[in-house]
This record gives C-alpha cells, sequence and structure tokens, in this order.
C-alpha cells in the first residue's frame, strides 16, 4: 500500500487539519493591512506545526533532511533579507520556481518508489504524479526565465522565432502521450515520465520566452498559480490532505490575480501568453516612435515652480520608478509639497511594475501611507481637478492611443487620464520607446513637459528647488 | 477513480471555494504581499519533500539519489524560508508608522 497512507496516522492528522486552518487564517488577516503581520505569522506557525509533525514520519536520512534543510533556510533567510525592495519580482519568481521544482520532484520520487519496490501502480498515483511533475517543471522552467528577465540578466522583450506556437504545440502533445502511456502502464513507465517531465521544462522554457517585461504581472500570478496546482497534485499522489488544501489555496489566489491582471489590461490571458505582445513593433514604428517627436524638456526647477504652486498633485508611478528606485524621493518631495499646503495623491494602475501590487510595496517601504494611494477607477475622474500629473516612469498605462486610436496595440487597455491634468510633467531617461515599443502621443501633447534622466536625481533636483522657493 | 480519489478531489474543490472567497477580500495595495504569502504557503511542499526523501524506502539513495534527495529538500526550505522571511519584510512596510515628525525649527506648531 502507499507508505504515505499508513504516515497518515491520527495525531499527524490532526496537526495537518490544525495546519490547514491556519493557513486559511493566515490568508484571511491578508484583508487589512492592521492585521496582515499577524495573518503571516499564523501562517508560519502552520507550516511549523505541519514539518515538526512530519519529522516524527519514520524519517531515517537525518544527516541530509537536516543538511537540506538548514543549506536552504540559510539561503533563503540571507537573501530574502538582503534583496531589495525593487528586486521583489524576480525574488518571488525565483522562489516560485523553487516550490515548483520541489513538487515535481517530490512526484518523481513517489512514483520511483513504486517501480522499486514493484508494486503495481494505480491509475490516481500515474495520472496525478504525471501531472505534478507537468505542473511543476513548467512552474520551476518558466519562474527561472521570469527571474532572469526580470533581473536583466537577458532581455525583457520577447523572444521570438518563427514556429514558435507549433514547436510549443508539440511539445504539449509530446507531453500529454507520454503521460497517457504512464497511466495505461506502458513500458518502459519510467522513461515515459522522464519525457513528459523534460518535455515540460523545455515548455516551461519556450512558453516564457516570448512575454514582454511588461506582461510579467500576469506571468508572475500564473506561475505562482501553477507552483500551487502542482503542491496539491502532490498531495494527490501521496494521499496528502495538508498539500491538497494548500495547494488549493495557492492555485486559487494565482488564478484569481491572474484574471485581475488580464482585465485591467483588457487583454484575455491567451493573448498575454501567446501574443508576444510588443515584437513586432520595435522596427519601423520604434523608429518613428523615437524620431517623430516634438516635445518640451524643462529643468527640475521649471518643475519645482509648477508642483510648489500647485493645489493638487497626483503621482502617477511606473516600472521606472522601481528602476531608479526613486521612492523614498518621492516621499520627500510629498512631504515639502505638502509643508506648503499641497494636496499629493498617487494614482496606481493594476498593471504598473511586474508584479500585481508593485507600486503600493514600493511606496509602502517609502512610508507613503496606504490611504493617499488611489486605484485607477477612484481618481480617474481626479485627474481634471489636479493642476500637475507627474508620471514617474510609467509609459504605456498612461498612452491616451489606447482610448482613442483604434489600430494601438493596446486600444482598449484602461489607462489612467493623466492627458486630462492641467499640466503634465513626464520624467523619463531618454525618448525611447516603452517596454511595449509603443509610441505614446501623451508626449506631444503642449500641456507636457519632459524632465529627462534618472528619476531619482530628478525628484531630489526638484526637492531642493522646491525647498529653495 | 477510486473513492479515496473522490474524497481527496472534494477536499481540493472545497479549499479552492475558500480560496477564492478569503482571497477576494484583500485590497489591492496588499497583492504583493498576498502573492509573496501564498508563495511562502505552496512551501508546504517540503512535507512533501520529507516523506520522499527521508523514509527508509527513499528511492533517493545511494550517492547520486542523496544528492538529489538534498536537492529536492533544499529547494522546498528555500520556498519555505525565504517565503516567510519575504513577506514579513514586506507587511512591514505597511505597519501604520508614525509620519515623520516636522523639523522643529519650522514654526512651533
Amino acid at each position: 500500500m502507499n507508505a504515505a497512507e499508513t504516515a497518515l496516522a491520527n495525531p499527524v492528522d490532526v496537526a495537518y487539519l490544525i495546519t490547514g486552518i491556519l493557513f486559511i487564517l493566515g490568508l484571511r488577516y491578508l484583508s487589512s493591512p492592521k492585521t496582515a503581520v499577524l495573518g503571516n505569522r499564523l501562517s508560519a506557525v502552520g507550516m511549523l506545526i505541519a514539518v515538526v509533525a512530519t519529522l516524527t514520519q519514520g524519517i531515517v536520512n537525518w544527516i541530509v533532511i537536516g543538511a537540506a534543510l538548514v543549506v536552504g533556510a540559510a539561503i533563503g533567510i540571507v537573501s530574502a533579507q538582503r534583496v531589495k525592495m525593487t528586486a521583489m519580482p524576480q525574488m518571488v519568481a525565483a522562489f516560485n520556481g523553487a516550490g515548483g521544482g520541489a513538487a515535481a520532484l517530490v512526484a518523481a520520487g513517489e512514483l520511483l518508489k513504486y517501480v522499486n519496490a514493484g508494486t503495481a501502480i494505480t491509475y490516481d498515483v500515474a495520472f496525478t504524479s504525471v501531472l505534478s511533475a507537468v505542473i511543476g517543471a513548467l512552474s520551476f522552467a518558466g519562474s527561472i526565465i521570469a527571474f532572469l528577465k526580470l533581473q536583466e540578466l537577458m532581455t525583457g522583450r520577447p523572444i521570438t522565432y518563427p514556429g514558435q506556437q507549433i514547436v510549443n504545440a508539440l511539445l504539449l502533445l509530446a507531453i500529454l502521450v507520454s503521460w497517457a502511456l504512464v497511466v495505461a502502464g506502458v513500458t518502459p513507465v519510467l522513461e515515459w515520465f522522464w519525457i513528459a517531465f523534460g518535455c515540460s521544462l523545455l515548455l516551461g522554457v519556450l512558453f516564457v520566452l516570448p512575454i514582454g517585461g511588461a506582461d510579467m504581472p500576469v506571468v508572475i500570478s500564473l506561475l505562482n498559480s501553477f507552483t500551487g496546482l502542482a503542491a496539491a497534485s502532490t498531495g494527490f499522489v501521496l494521499g496528502n490532505n495538508v498539500l491538497i488544501i494548500s495547494g488549493a489555496l495557492v492555485g486559487a489566489s494565482g488564478t484569481l490575480l491572474t484574471v485581475l491582471m488580464g482585465k485591467a489590461m483588457n487583454r484575455s490571458i491567451a493573448n498575454v501568453l501567446f501574443g508576444a505582445f510588443g515584437a513586432v513593433k520595435t522596427g519601423a514604428g520604434g523608429a518613428a516612435a523615437s524620431g517623430g517627436h516634438n516635445v518640451r524638456s524643462v529643468s527640475p526647477d521649471d518643475v519645482a515652480a509648477m508642483v510648489a504652486y500647485a493645489s493638487e498633485v497626483i503621482v502617477v508611478p511606473g516600472y521606472g520608478m522601481a528602476v531608479a528606485q526613486a521612492q523614498h524621493s518621492i516621499r520627500e518631495l510629498e512631504s515639502q509639497l505638502e509643508k506648503r499646503g499641497v494636496e499629493v495623491k498617487y494614482a496606481i494602475h493594476p498593471v504598473a511594475g511586474r508584479m500585481p501590487g508593485h507600486m503600493n510595496v514600493l511606496l509602502a517601504e517609502a512610508n507613503v501611507p496606504y490611504d493617499s494611494l488611489y486605484d485607477m477607477d477612484d481618481i480617474n475622474p481626479e485627474f481634471e481637478r489636479a493642476d500637475v500629473a507627474l508620471v514617474v516612469g510609467a509609459n504605456d498605462v498612461t498612452n491616451p492611443a489606447a482610448r482613442e486610436d483604434k489600430t494601438s496595440p493596446i486600444y482598449g487597455m484602461p489607462i489612467l487620464n493623466v492627458d486630462k491634468a492641467q499640466n503634465v510633467v513626464v520624467l523619463k531617461r531618454s525618448m525611447a520607446s516603452g517596454f511595449a515599443g509603443i509610441d505614446n502621443p501623451l508626449y506631444d501633447d503642449p500641456k507636457t513637459v519632459m524632465l529627462f534622466g534618472d528619476a531619482k536625481k530628478s525628484i531630489d533636483s526638484v526637492v531642493s528647488g522646491v525647498k529653495a522657493l | 477513480m477510486t473513492a479515496h480519489l473522490l474524497t481527496e478531489l472534494t477536499v481540493f474543490i472545497l479549499a479552492v471555494f475558500v480560496g477564492f472567497e478569503v482571497i477576494s477580500k484583500v485590497p489591492t495595495t496588499l497583492h504583493t504581499p498576498l502573492m509573496s504569502a501564498t508563495n511562502a504557503i505552496h512551501g508546504i511542499v517540503l512535507v512533501g519533500a520529507i516523506l520522499v526523501a527521508g523514509t527508509a524506502d527513499t528511492p533517493y539513495a545511494g550517492i547520486g539519489g542523496s544528492i538529489a534527495g538534498f536537492f529536492l529538500v533544499l529547494l522546498a526550505s528555500l520556498n519555505v524560508f525565504g517565503g516567510y522571511t519575504v513577506t514579513e519584510r514586506m507587511l512591514d512596510m505597511f505597519r501604520p508608522k508614525k509620519r515623520p515628525a516636522a523639523a522643529p525649527r519650522e514654526d512651533g506648531r
């Protein structure tokens, strides 16, 4: 019989149940910033209970397990503490990949146990072990590519080649066929299993390669969901409820976020995943985007005067703020302006940055109170009343072409109505087009001025300008 | 499909519904910590890793196997400890903080 089934003796079962409850409560407490820390700690206690309970289950390889636990903990804790807040998306991708890889290897190990013992593999075990291996391997390989893109170890632009979809479809077919062969018990079962495993790794790489940096919030959410489902699936293989419950929770959360991100871009998930968004635009359109503009460039002192004598300023942060780590300088500007009685608000687009809620966490790092952050729907009517919209490293989410130009690739995407403000200041490194490579007519608008340079340095100069006034 | 699998499937589906219900109440502001928190939760695969690599009948035996088992548990452990630490750091920033006090030399308000 399944060794894990006998492992589910009563006290351990109870411990796992408590873990499940603590995980659900932990997520429940995430519904408010006030209780969220407690939530995370409840969840951590749940994890501790489950791990300690598991260690009582006839473990003999203490050296291997102990060493791996300690080394993993050390690397995990140290890297998590050292990583800069701006590098969070790739950190999350890395941990996500680790979980996915582990789930795939657990499934492989369980199947190996059956083969080694010479016991017949039931359909249930065969089906679910391949399922874990496929989703886990997809998530592992996909997360690594996402990590490399976010860490800028490889280009964030979509990587495409002819016949891409055909190669992916063939890989998927190979996975399904070998999966069916494992379930049918066609020998050699293990070899078919490893073929499914290998093809999934390859497919994971190939399916993230053509996805551009701006679409990362969707990909990260989706990969998160995959790892959750892979974990749940190993729960089926091992007959272990705590894995099933936890995996289901994560799968649900990742799916919900993926759908939300897709909605925020008004694009289907399939379009995000297979559309290679922005890849074709970099050719002819790219040249026009960098050359055809007639923009007004201003100095930091000009901007200082504009914002200091305004009554309401709306800050629109984007990925550029994260890259320049300008959030602390922006916070400083906010306090200087508030001293002068200027009202400062922040407009957060759902897909600004590289992961869901990316801007919120960076601004929270800089002590911006969360009640001055506004969602797109709440802030959009407000732009008409704002004297200045300060766009810090955001591009596509402010592009009026999404509203007006039916030929634009982002037509229909809900945007922040920055162009409705009395004045618009755009902070940008250069006139190079954004990640999606799409021309932004906002820059040609007569009420728009551009402040070129590193966002942090620019804001710092604006702050000194305001102080000097 | 065995009766056992059906029971597990029931648990899975109910947990998915609970997940949707609970997660839909999380505000946008906390979406990054939410991702990170759920990221830590799927580290529960560590339980599976220990069960597969640690018991006497483990296929991850011998030198090569032990290395594979070590790597497996390492990945899961990395996921758990890294995941919770990162989430804790993020949430620390959302704690209500006192606004920085105005410089004393201003006007004494």
